[in-house]
C-alpha cells in the first residue's frame, strides 16, 4: 500500500484510501511511542529539512521528534523574517538546501501556495506544515486521528470548528479531511471570523456556541490569534469568551457527550475556560502525542515511496 | 521614400471609412488613397496587404515604463519597442517611477528618451507630490512640459479633500484625473476576495474596495466639474456606477485591462504569481460586466496596465510577489480573440476602444486617414492565429500569464513619425 501522491500539500483532493492509510499507519507508530525504546530505523539515511519561515515551535518540535523517532537526519532552517526582506530569495534558499541532497522538505510559510511552489523548484518530497491561511494537513490528520481514537469512528460524526475560522489554516484541512471521511462539518464564530462563501462547501454556520454544542459530537476549538489581528474582528477577548467561549456550564447544560479538540496553544479564559482545558471532555494532550505518530506516518509513507 | 500598402482595408469609424484600396505614403505623409498609377507602383516599395486592416494608430493610455528608477525591468526604449510590436503608436506612461513623475524635469526626461522612437510617449504626471496624497503637484508646469493627465496610480488619491483640489486645478487644463480605485482600508490582499480566496487561504481584496473609490470620484467629479478617468476598472458594481454617472452627464470615463475581460480568479489555484495583479482578477460575473460595459460604451477604452517586473521579483512567495503583468504585446490578440471573435465588439468598436477614445480622453488629436496627413497607423490582421512566446517579447520583463496561449488577431505593422515597424524591423520611410 502506498499513497497516491509523493507530496502532502493539503487535504483537498486527497482520497479516502490515502487518509485511511495514514491513520492506520499512525496507529502502528502510536504503539511504538509507548515502548521504552521509541526509535525505529525506517528512515535511516534519509535527510529531512524543516524549512520554517514562521515561528511555530510546537509544530516544528513535533515534526523533528517524528523524524528522529524514524532515524532520519534532520536539519532545521528557521527564520521569521521574509526572504523578501532578507536579500536571498526563497528560491535561492531552496536551491542551496537542495544542493545538500535532502530527501524531504517540511515547510511552514506565511504565504499560501509556497508548498505547491516548492514542488516546482525542488525534487524532494514536500510536506506542508502550514501555508498562509490555506492548509495544515498534518494538523487535520492528527485531529481526525484523535477524534477516531476517542469515538471509534469518523463516518457520520458531526464536527464543528469554533473560532477565527477565516484566519485559520487548520479549518480548511479539517473540512476537507473530515468530509472525505464521511463526517459532517460546521463552523461557529462571530460573523467577522467566518470565511467568505464557506457555505458553498456544504458547511453549516453557527453564531451561537450553545447551538453548536447541542448539535455536534465534536468541537474543534481553534485559537483566537491576537498576533493575526484578531483584535480588529472582535471587540474584546472578554466579549468573545462571554459569547463563544466553551465553559463547563455550557457543556453540562447543552451536551455532556461532547469531545473538545484544540490545536494549542490555548488562550485560557478566552476560547476555553481553564476548567474545560484541563477537564474530562478534552483530548488536547492526546492530540499532541498523536501529532508525532501522524507525522511519523506521513514521513514514513512519503519517505519510503518509490518515485 | 515611397511605400505603397496594396489592397489594404482602411478602417476609421470617425471618418466612416471602411474600404479596401491602395495607399501611397511618401516621406511618412499620406500622398494618395487609391488611384495609384503604374509608374508610382514601380517607383515605390510595395507591401501586399491582402485585405489586412489599417486604422489610426492604436494608443495604450496606461503603461508602466519603469524609467527612471527601474531600468532593469523596462526602459522607455524597450517599452516603446514592445508597444510597436504589440501594434501601438502611442502610449501614456504612469508616474510611479523613481523619482515619481512629479516634476517637469522628469516629464522632459521621458519625452526626450522617446523623442526619436516611432512610438509617441505621453507621461501621466503624479496628481500629488510623490503620490503621497498630501500636496498637489505642479500641475500647470507638468502639463506645459508635456504631461497629459494626472494620477497617483498604485494608489487612489488619498482623500476627498485633496482630490477636490486636484480636480478643480485640472479643469484649467481640461486634463483627466486618472484614478486607481482602491480604498486603502480594504486594500492589502493578494487576490480577489471570493470563494476562491477562501479555498486558497490568500487574503482578499473585495470588489467594494474599488466601488467605494469609484463612487467617491464620480461624486467629486460632479461636484467640481472636473474629469475623472477610472483606470483598470474590474468590478461589476463599478461598471454600473460609471454607467449611471454617464447617464447623468457627469464627466467620467473608464478603461479596462485585457486581463479583466479575459481571465478569472480561479486561475489563482495554480499560485502562479503571473496571475497576481491589482486590481486582482475577479469572477466570471465581473468579467461579463466588463464585456457588457465595453459593448454599451460605459467602458471607453482598453488599456494594458503593462507592468514589467523582473523574474527574481515575480518568482516569489505569492503574498510577497509584486502586482502586475505585461500587456503591450498581447492585448490586441486578447481583444480580438475575446471580444471580436466572440461577437461582443465589431472591428469599428475595437478601433474606437484602442485608437480613438483614449486620445479623446487625453485631448490628443486622432490621426486621420486623409491625403496630406502624417501617417499614424496600426495595420492588423484579425484572422492571424499565433502562439504567445514570452522569450520573443521585446519587453525587458517576461511576467506574462499568456505564454503558449493561442490567440487570434495580431498587429502586422505600425507607422508613425516617418518610421515603419514591419517584419520585426524598424525602418525610416
Ligand atoms: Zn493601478
Ligand atoms: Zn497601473
Amino acid at each position: 500500500m502506498s499513497l497516491s501522491s509523493r507530496h502532502l500539500l493539503g487535504l483537498s483532493g486527497v482520497p479516502k484510501e490515502d487518509i485511511q492509510l495514514i491513520l492506520d499507519t499512525a496507529r502502528t507508530f502510536r504503539e511504538v511511542l509507548e515502548r521504552p525504546i521509541k526509535k525505529v530505523p525506517t528512515l535511516q539515511g534519509k535527510t529531512v529539512v524543516n524549512l520554517f519561515y514562521e515561528n511555530s515551535t510546537r509544530t516544528r518540535i513535533s515534526f523533528e521528534l517524528a523524524q528522529k523517532r524514524l532515524s532520519a537526519d534532520t536539519i532545521n532552517f528557521a527564520t521569521s523574517t521574509s526572504s523578501a526582506k532578507k536579500g536571498e530569495t526563497f528560491k535561492d534558499t531552496v536551491r542551496n538546501i537542495e544542493a545538500m541532497k535532502v530527501d524531504m522538505i517540511v515547510v511552514r510559510h506565511q504565504s499560501a501556495g509556497v508548498p505547491q511552489y516548492l514542488t516546482k523548484i525542488s525534487k524532494a518530497n514536500i510536506i506542508n506544515a502550514g501555508d498562509g491561511l490555506h492548509e495544515h494537513p498534518t494538523q487535520g490528520l492528527l485531529d481526525m486521528y484523535s477524534i477516531n481514537e476517542r469515538l471509534g469512528r469518523l463516518e457520520g460524526l458531526k464536527v464543528c470548528i469554533v473560532g477565527d475560522v477565516a484566519h485559520s489554516r487548520v479549518a480548511l484541512s479539517n473540512i476537507y479531511g473530515l468530509k472525505t471521511m464521511g463526517a459532517q462539518v460546521s463552523v461557529c464564530g462571530p460573523s467577522t471570523m467566518i470565511p467568505f462563501g464557506i457555505e458553498a462547501l456544504g458547511i453549516k454556520v453557527y453564531h451561537k456556541i450553545e447551538e453548536a454544542l447541542k448539535e455536534n459530537d465534536v468541537l474543534n476549538v481553534i485559537r483566537i490569534q491576537l498576533e493575526r489581528d484578531a483584535g480588529r474582528r472582535i471587540p474584546s477577548l472578554r466579549e468573545y469568551h462571554n459569547y463563544f467561549g466553551v465553559t463547563t456550564e455550557r457543556i453540562e447544560k447543552f451536551n455532556k457527550d461532547i469531545v473538545i479538540l484544540h490545536p494549542g496553544p490555548i488562550n485560557r479564559g478566552v476560547e476555553l475556560s481553564s476548567e474545560v482545558a484541563d477537564g474530562p471532555y478534552q483530548v488536547i494532550l492526546d492530540q499532541v502525542t498523536n501529532g508525532v505518530a501522524v507525522r511519523m506516518a506521513v514521513l514514513y509513507l512519503l519517505g519510503t515511496m518509490h518515485s | 521614400m515611397k511605400i505603397i500598402l496594396k489592397q489594404v482595408n482602411l478602417l476609421h469609424p470617425e471618418q466612416k471609412l471602411n474600404e479596401q484600396t491602395d495607399l501611397l505614403i511618401e516621406d511618412g505623409v499620406i500622398k494618395k488613397i487609391g488611384g495609384i498609377t503604374e509608374p508610382e507602383f514601380k517607383e515605390a516599395k510595395v507591401y501586399e496587404m491582402n485585405g489586412k486592416f489599417c486604422s489610426p494608430g492604436f494608443f495604450d493610455m496606461h503603461v508602466h515604463l519603469r524609467e527612471p528608477g527601474r531600468e532593469d525591468e523596462e526602459t522607455v526604449e524597450t517599452g516603446c519597442n514592445a508597444a510597436a510590436v504589440g501594434g501601438f503608436t502611442g502610449v501614456a506612461c504612469m508616474p510611479n517611477t523613481n523619482p515619481d513623475i512629479d516634476s517637469a524635469e522628469v516629464v522632459r526626461f521621458i519625452k526626450e528618451k522617446a523623442a526619436r522612437h516611432l512610438v509617441d510617449v505621453f507621461p501621466v504626471a503624479a496628481a500629488t507630490l510623490a503620490r503621497k496624497g498630501e500636496a498637489i503637484s505642479p500641475m500647470l508646469e507638468l502639463y506645459e512640459a508635456g504631461a497629459v493627465g494626472f494620477s497617483d496610480d498604485g494608489v487612489a488619491i488619498k482623500s476627498a479633500g485633496i482630490l477636490r483640489n486636484v480636480l478643480e486645478y485640472s479643469k484649467m487644463m481640461d486634463a483627466p484625473v486618472i484614478e486607481h480605485c482602491e480604498d486603502e482600508s480594504l486594500a492589502g490582499g493578494a487576490m480577489n476576495e471570493s470563494f476562491t480566496s477562501t479555498l486558497l487561504g490568500l487574503p482578499g481584496i473585495p470588489n467594494v474596495a474599488e466601488d467605494l473609490i469609484v463612487i467617491r470620484d464620480i461624486m467629486m467629479a460632479e461636484f467640481t466639474g472636473g474629469r475623472v478617468h477610472i483606470a483598470h476598472i474590474s468590478s461589476k458594481n463599478a461598471v454600473d456606477l460609471v454607467r449611471q454617472a454617464k447617464k447623468k452627464g457627469i464627466k467620467v470615463t473608464a478603461e479596462v485591462a485585457p486581463h479583466h475581460f479575459a481571465l478569472t480568479d480561479d486561475l489563482l489555484k495554480t499560485f502562479d504569481t503571473n496571475y497576481k495583479m491589482n486590481p486582482p482578477l475577479r469572477t466570471r460575473e465581473d468579467v461579463d460586466a466588463m464585456i457588457e460595459g465595453l459593448k454599451d460604451g460605459t467602458i471607453d477604452c482598453i488599456a494594458s496596465d503593462h507592468a514589467p517586473h523582473s523574474i527574481e521579483e515575480k518568482e516569489m512567495e505569492f503574498i510577497y510577489a509584486p502586482n502586475g503583468i505585461l500587456g503591450l504585446e498581447t492585448q490586441i490578440g486578447l481583444a480580438i480573440s475575446e471580444l471580436v471573435k466572440k461577437k461582443h465588439l465589431t472591428l469599428d468598436q475595437l478601433v474606437e476602444k484602442f485608437a480613438i477614445n483614449p486620445r479623446k480622453i487625453l485631448n490628443l488629436p486622432v490621426p486621420k486617414i486623409k491625403v496630406g496627413e502624417l501617417a499614424n497607423f496600426t495595420i492588423f490582421d484579425p484572422e492571424q492565429i499565433w502562439t504567445v512566446d514570452i522569450t520573443k517579447f521585446k519587453s525587458k520583463a517576461k511576467n506574462s500569464p499568456y505564454d503558449k496561449r493561442l490567440l487570434t488577431g495580431k498587429a502586422v505593422a505600425v507607422i508613425n513619425k516617418k518610421k515603419m515597424f514591419i517584419d520585426e524591423k524598424m525602418m525610416e520611410i
